[in-house]
C-alpha cells in the first residue's frame, strides 16, 4: 500500500509544471492546456483524500470540477478561435489591444 | 520496495515526463496528445485510490471530449508551428528556475511531514461505484447538480453565441 502523502506529492508537482507551462509558452492554447493540467493535478488531490478519509465528497467535488472544466474549454476555446479570426495570431504577445 | 510502490513511481515518471513533453514540445499538436497521455495516466491513478466512476469519466470527459475539442482547434487554426523564442532572454531560465525551487520546497515539505498523514485504510467494499455517486450526487449534492446543468447551459449558448457568423452590412 503507497502511503497517502505519494499522492499529494504528484499533484503537486504537475501543478507547478502547469503554472511553468502558462508562465513559459506563448501560444494561447497551450497556456490553455497547461490550465487544464493544473486542474487535473487539483483533481488527483481531491480523489487521494478522499481515499484517505473513506468517503466520497472528494470525488462528487471531482465531478464537479469536471464539469466546469468542460464548459470553460468550450468557452475559451471559441474565444480564442474569435481573437484568431481578428488577429491572426495567438501569440499571447501580440494580444494587446488593451494597452493604456 | 512493494509492487504497489513500483507502479506507482513507474506512473508518476511517465506521467510528470508526459506533462514536460506538454510544455516543451514545439508542435501545438504533439502537445495535445501528451496531455492526452497525461490524462489517461491520472485515470490509472483514479483507479488505483479505487474511484473507478472518476477514472472512466476522466477518459471520457477530458481525454475523449476536452482534448478532441483542442485538437480541432489547433488544426482550425493552424497553429502547429510556433515561434518560442521569448522576447526577453531571461524570463524563460527565471520561470524555469523557480519552479524548480517550487518543486523542491514543495516535494521536501511533504516528505519531511510525512507522519502527520494518517495510515491508510483498506476500501470499503464498493467504495467509488456509480450507484454511490448518483445516490450522494442527488440527495445531498442536488443544488450543486442543478447550478451545475446551469452552467453548462449557459456554456453552451455562449459557445454557440461567440461562434455565429457576423452578417456583412
Amino acid at each position: 500500500m503507497v502511503p497517502i502523502y505519494y499522492y499529494v506529492a504528484l499533484p503537486a508537482v504537475l501543478f507547478t509544471l502547469g503554472a511553468l507551462g502558462v508562465l513559459i509558452r506563448r501560444n494561447a492554447i497551450i497556456i490553455f492546456m497547461s490550465v487544464e493540467l493544473m486542474l487535473n493535478a487539483a483533481n488527483l488531490a481531491f480523489v487521494a483524500f478522499a481515499r484517505l478519509h473513506g468517503g466520497l465528497s472528494g470525488q462528487i467535488f471531482v465531478f464537479f470540477v469536471m464539469a466546469v472544466a468542460a464548459a470553460e474549454v468550450a468557452v475559451g476555446l471559441a474565444l480564442i478561435v474569435k481573437i484568431f479570426e481578428t488577429k491572426h495570431s495567438i501569440d499571447i504577445d501580440q494580444l494587446n489591444m488593451m494597452k493604456g | 520496495m512493494s509492487v504497489d510502490l513500483v507502479v506507482f513511481i513507474g506512473l508518476a515518471l511517465v506521467a510528470i515526463l508526459s506533462a514536460l513533453g506538454m510544455l516543451f514540445s514545439r508542435n501545438a499538436i504533439y502537445s495535445a496528445l501528451y496531455l492526452i497521455f497525461n490524462f489517461s495516466t491520472v485515470a490509472v491513478f483514479y483507479l488505483l485510490l479505487t474511484a473507478p466512476f472518476i477514472a472512466l469519466a476522466q477518459i471520457t470527459v477530458y481525454a475523449g471530449a476536452i482534448m478532441v475539442l483542442f485538437l480541432f482547434v489547433i488544426m482550425l487554426l493552424g497553429a502547429e508551428q510556433t515561434g518560442r523564442t521569448p522576447p526577453t532572454w531571461w524570463m524563460q531560465p527565471l520561470a524555469l528556475s523557480l519552479a524548480g525551487i517550487l518543486i523542491l520546497e514543495a516535494l521536501y515539505i511533504i516528505f519531511t511531514h510525512r507522519t502527520s498523514f494518517p495510515a491508510l485504510r483498506a476500501a470499503v467494499g464498493d467504495l467509488g461505484n456509480p450507484l454511490q455517486i448518483g445516490e450522494l450526487l442527488f440527495s445531498n449534492y442536488l443544488l450543486a447538480f442543478e447550478a451545475i446543468a446551469l452552467l453548462l447551459l449557459v456554456a453552451v449558448i455562449g459557445a454557440i453565441f461567440l461562434s455565429r457568423h457576423q452578417r456583412v452590412r
